[in-house]
């Protein structure tokens, strides 16, 4: 397994990258998230439709591009350096779960562009062999609330266990509560179902595969995400300190900040080797993957969240307003790091896969 | 070349040479001859041109034919320093003369850079090369020269013009161990074992065909030096679970009356950082092998100085009561038994060198900062004085 970039992965590094600087620059960003539509969804529809990066998991016999989740790693480096608030997280998730389910019909739209699907667990679910089930099925309707889901407020399709079972609902069938959530760049949902129809796509095991592959995913992919909102914070406070001046030179010729972003850079670099190898393992459906989801979980958290508070800190004052970016990182890379659970969850988790018990 | 052609060629080679039976040092001899040493060197001097990422391919088909191989940890400076600048720096005929018997461990190598008056600011060193005739006459003192007192060569840098700013007067040679002129003596470390020395050179003569690169140029050929080292200091292929980390999540599975919960999350963290470093050099192999110029070394290097820092400091306090015991101070050559098998003080005490040797973690620190980030240099007051008006 390589743990570089290809030059295929590059190029759509590229296009990606050329579309966010252009509809999604932070001064954009920002002004979004007090707006009535905190998701992008134009933006959304060119990233997933045009670009096709909602095709790049899925095989080609779903409607898909026979990519991999390698290069949807990529995507994900991309998103988090933009802040960009799209529903990609939810949506891969989704994506992988209903592959291990073969869900041909929502697939397909989803491959195209057409439709997103998002699961419906709260952000903050760990490492777990089952699904978090807070909603009862009675028949073909489901009954009950989940809290706190990320990109709920831009699905088309929610998938969402109940019983024993994971279920397809219409999202105009569920009420979606907004949550004012921490990070305002990925919004929450509380979202409630009353008795709203819904079609059971399997039960049993395939639904505890389905979870955990999902859930598996959208850990490989988060870290990916930080792993790219760390590099916009360590280049971003780069150049500014090579031009903000104190005591008559650059303040980023001073020792005390110097070896801090030294030691910073340290850490992207290995936040890179660990998702890169994450990814690979995601893509390649290695018996590691496992091993590999937590260790990036537990390690580009942590990376993503000091990069974001240095960023501040070197920033100064500037960095405490509401006009500067900054803030939009800090309050990602927090949020980030409880997603699928907290490094000291995923250090539990891997306690027990390296038979280092507590 | 891929690996099918090269598993081909070493098991071709092994039908005509039998390690089994054939004297060591001539089997070794033959490897090198038949490209199959190091395959990322040219032909003729033991490789192949074939990319460095197939090495073990090599290595494990030798490996398995139970062949015997060079103890690249005994001619390490040889491999990992030396013979990267001969190569990139020296003539067709230095090439020809050293790599071979480096290579094979006939002959072993040692470096002569630091000095007690220059550790980090290197290229400020006194060691004096003068011209005398067609060589050169070589005083001064070096420091910290691991395996000196078993090498037949050293690479040297001294300085030729005292008159020129530090970095512009200093040239590089290779410099025979075995002159009358050069007395090692042991330095005892913190560990009571002395792995390296102290080398005093009195009027050692240097032929000046023993030189690499031009003169003036020393400094220019030792950062070929400087970046491999940094490379060799933590970069090595190893499984997971193998080092530092490797040796406490024994302890700690062999020994649960031990175990606190707090020191179950330490130990997670320094496991999940065991595991970043490990994957982020075998990052750094891959870019190397593809020829990806970069600077990873550095942070692979300034890594594994801190996490074997606080992993072998996390054991010691670890094992309690058994961590106040050492095994052995006594004076001594390292005696070729391994961290692996000492007592967990001498991991704890050796480990404190990792941030020191080739390269400090502060200078690492500003080498990114100033190279890899572009962050404005130090102010640099002796860059453009004469070397000999330098305070000191």
């Amino acid at each position: 397994m390589s743990l570089l970039y290809s030059d295929v992965e590059e190029e759509l590094r590229g296009s990606v990258r050329r579309v966010l600087a252009d509809r999604a620059p932070w001064t954009a960003v920002l002004k979004r998230t007090e707006s009535d539509e905190p998701y992008d969804q134009a933006l959304w529809r060119t990233l997933a439709a045009d670009i096709g990066v909602a095709a790049l998991p899925v095989p080609e016999e779903f409607g898909g591009a026979g990519a991999s989740w390698r290069e949807a790693a990529v995507v994900a480096e991309e998103l988090g350096r933009a802040v960009a608030p799209v529903p990609y997280l939810g949506a891969a998730m989704a994506t992988e779960a209903l592959l291990t389910l073969a869900a041909d019909e929502l697939l397909r739209p989803v491959a195209a562009g057409q439709r997103t699907v998002v699961l419906a667990v709260p952000l903050g679910t760990g490492p777990t062999a089952t699904p978090p089930v807070s909603v009862r099925a009675d028949g073909d309707t489901l009954t009950g609330t989940v809290t706190g889901v990320a990109d709920a407020l831009a699905a088309d399709v929610l998938l969402v266990f109940a019983g024993d079972a994971i279920y397809a609902v219409e999202a105009a069938a569920a009420t979606r509560t907004p949550v004012l959530s921490l990070d305002l760049t990925r919004r929450l949902a509380d979202v409630t179902f009353d008795a709203a129809p819904a079609r059971r796509l399997a039960a049993g095991e395939p639904t505890r595969q389905a979870w955990r592959a999902g859930w598996r995913a959208g850990a490989v992919l988060l870290a990916s995400e930080q792993l790219g909102l760390a590099e916009w914070c360590l280049t971003t406070t780069v150049e500014y300190v090579k031009t903000r001046h104190q005591f008559g030179r650059p303040v980023g010729s001073f020792q005390a900040l110097k070896h801090r972003l030294a030691e910073l850079w340290v850490a992207v670099t290995q936040a890179r080797a660990v998702a890169r190898y994450a990814a690979g393992c995601l893509a390649d459906d290695d018996p590691d993957t496992a091993v590999a989801a937590s260790l990036a979980q537990a390690h580009c958290s942590a990376v993503a969240v000091r990069a974001a508070e240095e960023c501040v800190q070197m920033h100064g004052g500037i960095a405490m307003t509401w006009e500067h970016p900054a803030h939009l990182y800090l309050k990602r890379a927090k949020s980030d790091s409880i997603a699928l659970g907290t490094p000291a969850r995923h250090r539990a988790t891997l306690a027990g896969l390296v038979d280092l018990p507590g | 070349m891929d690996a099918t052609e090269l598993r081909e060629r070493v098991r071709d080679f092994l039908q005509r040479h039998d390690p089994a039976t054939m004297d060591r040092l001539e089997f070794l001899r033959a490897r090198f001859d038949a490209g199959l040493a190091w395959i990322s060197y040219p032909e003729g001097l033991g490789g192949l041109g074939a990319p460095r990422s197939l090495q073990p391919v090599v290595d494990n088909e030798f490996a398995a034919a139970g062949a015997p191989d060079n103890d690249p940890m005994r001619i390490a400076i040889g491999l990992g320093m030396a013979a990267p600048t001969i190569l990139r720096h020296g003539t067709d005929e230095q090439r020809r003369r050293w790599l071979r018997p480096l290579w094979t461990g006939e002959e072993v190598w040692c470096q002569l850079f630091s000095e007690p008056g220059a550790g980090s600011d290197l290229a400020a060193l006194g060691t004096r090369a003068a011209r005398d005739g067609d060589g050169w006459i070589v005083n001064g003192q070096k420091v910290w020269t691991s395996l000196a007192h078993e090498a037949r060569w050293a690479i040297l840098i001294a300085r030729t013009d005292p008159a020129l700013p530090k970095h512009q007067g200093i040239t590089y040679f290779v410099c025979d161990m075995t002159d009358p002129g050069v007395e090692v003596r042991p330095l005892r470390q913190i560990t009571g074992e002395a792995e390296f020395n102290e080398v005093f050179l009195s009027d050692v003569r240097i032929p000046d065909a023993h030189r690499l690169g031009e003169v003036g140029e020393g400094w220019r050929v030792a950062q070929t030096t400087l970046m491999n080292e940094r490379v060799a200091i933590g970069g090595g292929a190893v499984p997971r679970g193998a080092g530092f980390i490797g040796v406490v999540a024994r302890a700690w599975r062999e020994r649960p009356e031990l175990r606190t919960p707090g020191q179950h999350d330490a130990l997670m963290k320094l496991w999940v950082s065991a595991e970043a470093g490990r994957l982020t050099a075998q990052r750094l192999r891959e870019q190397l092998a593809t020829g990806q110029p970069g600077f990873e070394g550095s942070a692979v290097k300034y890594a594994f100085a801190r996490l074997n820092q606080e992993i072998s400091g996390f054991e010691l306090e670890l094992l309690g009561e058994d961590g106040l015991r050492y095994d052995d101070y006594t004076m001594r050559r390292p005696t070729g038994v391994g961290w692996d098998a000492r007592s967990p003080g001498y991991r704890y005490l050796r480990a404190k060198g990792n941030s020191i040797e080739g390269g400090t973690s502060e200078i690492l620190s500003n080498i990114i900062a100033e190279r890899v980030l572009g962050l404005p240099p130090e102010i640099r007051v002796d860059k453009d004085v004469a070397w000999k008006d330098l305070p000191r």
